[in-house]
Order: structure tokens, then sequence, then C-alpha cells
């Protein structure tokens, strides 16, 4: 019998997963972590695009994917913010130190922040949107010279559900970028905003001629939204939504995720409105 | 700085904005500069709304107390905004605690001196009636999508 070998299986393709070892894991939330994963076939991290995907492979649970939520101008690990909503997101939070991980990707279409260069770029995230949002967010920060504004405006359900709570103390307090921050309900002791994120669209600090808007959330909230950035005189081609349907194979195989004539795992997660406007609001798809 | 009288500055505030200058001095004859300090109330549940507010600067929390949950916070308000409404409406009462979350300064609008004006001068009323359900409307619209809960529940 021939020994085992180390090397990469001869077989590999898109459909097979790399295995990833957990190097920390940090919790956001009651229900939402952040893991950082390194390879563990000691080859580098792939690179990857802000708005990009990875399929994660809880082994013998599921896979499903996960937008990477760390710097996309970084040379550490892969990060990846997980709300446990079902048995394999579960099962992705509860990873440990050093336990494996599979991974496919990166996959999809990504955020245009070099693109946004000359003019204001606004950020409009709802939960744990602000996920996705963030290797844009922190690109856009490195890009700020470039750009005529950046603005950030979050939503949460409630103090305790925010996301990056750290970070936000810091980009608050950095005077090139507005941050509005809002929550749904607060208890006692919470000095900020209580309302709806798209309230705070109307009274931000842009101009919607020259503009260039990003928005995640739950699509009722991104609806109500871009209903906001349009108000505000914004152009359907300058706002981009991220269409996060039922991805399975993530290689435009399936057909699971597919959103008119498109794949949301191939033209999306993050796809131009104006490209997708007719079919945006038709509730059969 | 020369002073700005009440009704140059509620011009300036979205509820106001467009209304003829006349109309803007009758309105601006009810109300008058008021402060207050962060925590201090501008109103409770159960008073007699005989006053509403626009805020010139601050943060204006509207707040329910629960019993054993404490106050929670329904939704914040701020500069150009106004806070209330029940002055319009019988019983004239207040239908939720209105706090100071920083200090604020406000125009501090009588109530039944400008309902006076408003029977007098239909049009008056009728373009103040048009301003609040556009505030209302849009306060509804923010309130059913905070109901609907969005961040709550969530599929794999």
């Amino acid at each position: 019998m021939a020994p085992l070998s180390s090397e990469a299986p001869a077989v590999a393709g898109p459909m097979t997963p790399r295995p990833f070892r957990v190097g920390s894991r940090r919790s956001e939330t009651a229900d939402t972590w952040t893991l950082t994963l390194e390879p563990a076939d000691d080859g580098p991290p792939p690179r990857f695009r802000p708005g990009q995907f990875n399929m994660v492979y809880a082994f013998g649970v599921g896979e499903i994917p996960i937008s990477i939520s760390g710097d996309p101008g970084g040379e550490g690990p892969l990060e990846h913010t997980v709300r446990a909503v079902g048995p394999v997101s579960a099962a992705i939070c509860r990873a440990q130190e050093g336990e494996m991980l599979g991974l496919r990707g990166p996959f999809g279409s990504s955020w245009p922040v070099p693109e946004a260069a000359g003019r204001h770029l606004v950020i409009v995230a709802g939960g744990v949107g602000l996920a996705p949002l963030r290797p844009a967010l922190l690109e856009a920060l490195a890009l700020r010279e470039q750009l005529a504004g950046l603005v950030l405006l979050c939503g949460g359900r409630s103090p305790r559900d925010l996301l990056f709570r750290a970070e936000l103390e810091r980009w608050g307090a950095d005077p090139g970028l507005e941050l509005g921050l809002t929550v749904d309900a607060a208890a006692g002791g919470w000095s900020g905003r209580v309302g709806v994120v798209t309230k705070l669209i109307g009274g931000a600090r842009f101009d919607p001629a020259n503009a260039t808007a990003f928005v995640v959330g739950p699509e009722l909230m991104m609806r109500f939204a871009v209903d906001a950035l349009l108000d505000r005189g914004m152009r359907a081609g300058d706002v981009y939504v991220s269409i996060e349907r039922n991805m399975k194979c993530a290689v435009t195989q399936c057909g699971r995720c597919q959103f008119g004539p498109t794949f949301a795992c191939r033209e999306g997660p993050v796809m131009e409105l104006g490209a997708i406007e007719p079919f945006f609001r038709t509730r059969e798809i | 700085m020369p002073t700005r009288s009440i009704d140059e500055i509620i011009a300036a505030m979205p509820t106001f904005a467009g209304l003829a200058p006349e109309r803007l001095e009758l309105i601006a004859g009810c109300g008058r500069n008021q402060g207050f300090e962060a925590g201090e109330q501008l109103a409770r549940e159960g008073d007699p709304a005989d006053t509403f507010f626009a805020i010139r600067h601050g943060r204006v929390a509207l707040e329910v107390a629960a019993p054993g949950s404490g106050e929670m916070t329904i939704e914040t308000l701020e500069e150009g905004d106004v806070v209330g409404w029940s002055w319009l409406f019988p019983p004239h009462r207040w239908s939720f605690d209105a706090r100071a979350v920083e200090p604020v300064r406000a125009i501090a609008f009588d109530g039944a001196c400008l309902r006076g004006k408003c029977e007098n001068d239909k049009e008056l009323g009728y373009e103040l009636m048009r301003r609040f359900a556009g505030v209302m409307l849009d306060r509804l619209q923010a309130t059913r999508l905070q109901l609907l809960d969005v961040y709550g529940a969530a599929v794999e």
C-alpha cells in the first residue's frame, strides 16, 4: 500500500474544499462570531476583493456562503463574521481555535471602491450587513485621499446587536469619516440614535449627483434604503446592493441562486441597482 | 453675531420651510426659545399636550416606561425635527415621555395659541395639518419598519 501523501489531492477544483484552521474566534454579539482562518496546507491565504465570499464547510454538517469580513489589503489570515441562524452557521460559530473548516473561494463580484475615486462614497449597512461591507470600508479608508467624502450609515436591532463595536468607536472619532449609527430600539443607558437606518440617509452629507452607494442588509431594509437614496437624487447606476440568495455550488452549476437572468454567485453578490432594477422588486424572484 | 428671530429659525426647518413670511410670523408668535439640560424631560406621558417643540440643537428621546423594563427609547429626534403632535388632536395628551439626551435648544410652541390661529385662518390650519400629516406619515413608515424587526429572524 502506498504511503499517505501530505500533498494536495490530485483531483482538485472549485468544488473541493481547502482545509483551513481556526486561528482565533471573537464574539461580536450573543449570536455572531468573527473567526480568523489560516490555510492548513501551508499555502498562502487566498487574495480577495471586498464583497467576495467563500463557501465555508463545517465538516459533517454542511456548507454555506459567508462573505469575507477582513481587510483586503492585509497580509493576515482570512476573516469571516458569522451569525448563528441555522445548523451550519451554528457549527461554524462553535468552531474552536485549532479546529478545521473547509473553504472554497473566493467567489463573486466585488464592491467598486477604486471606481469611487473623486466621488462621495456612502456605505449603508443593516445588522450583520456591516460584515461584508467592512472590507470595502477598510479599502475606502486606505484610499480616502482619493474620495470626495466617506459616509458610513449603520443600523442595528439594539445596541448589543452592533458588530465591530471597538472599530465603530474608532471610526466615529475619525474626522475623515462621517458615521451615522442608529438602532431600532434601546433600553436605558444608550445615548445614541434610535430609529431606522434609512432615516439617516436624508441628513447625511454627500452630493447625490457625485456619489456612489453600497447597501447591505435584509432585503426589506435594502429596498427602503434604496428608495431613500433615490429620493436624495442618486442615480440607480450609482447604487450597489448585495443580493444574497440560496447559493449552493457557487460556480453557476446548480442554479439555486438564479436572480432574474443572473446568478447571485457569479454576477453577484454585489450588483449595480441599475442593472437589476426591473426585477429587484419582483416578488416572485 | 445677530440674534435670529423665531420666524427666521423655523423657516429653515423642514416642517415649516416654504411657508409665506406672514404665516411664519403668525406661527412664531406662539413660540419661545427654551433650553433643556441633558436628562431633563420636555414632556411626560399622560400630561396635557399644550406644547410642542421644534428642535434647534441636540437630541431628544421619545420613551415609554414599562414595569420591569425601565425606559425604552422608541425613537430619537434631532435638529429640525418636531416633537409632539398631540397638541393638534383631542384629548391633547402626551402619549410618550420626551427627554433631552444631551443639552437641547428648542422652540416651544403654545398649542392652544396655534390652534386658535388655525381656527381663524383656515389656510394656515390646512397648511400646518398637511405638514404635520407628512411628519406623521414618515414616522409611521419608520415605525412599521421597526415593527417588522428586519434584523431579527434570519434563515441560513
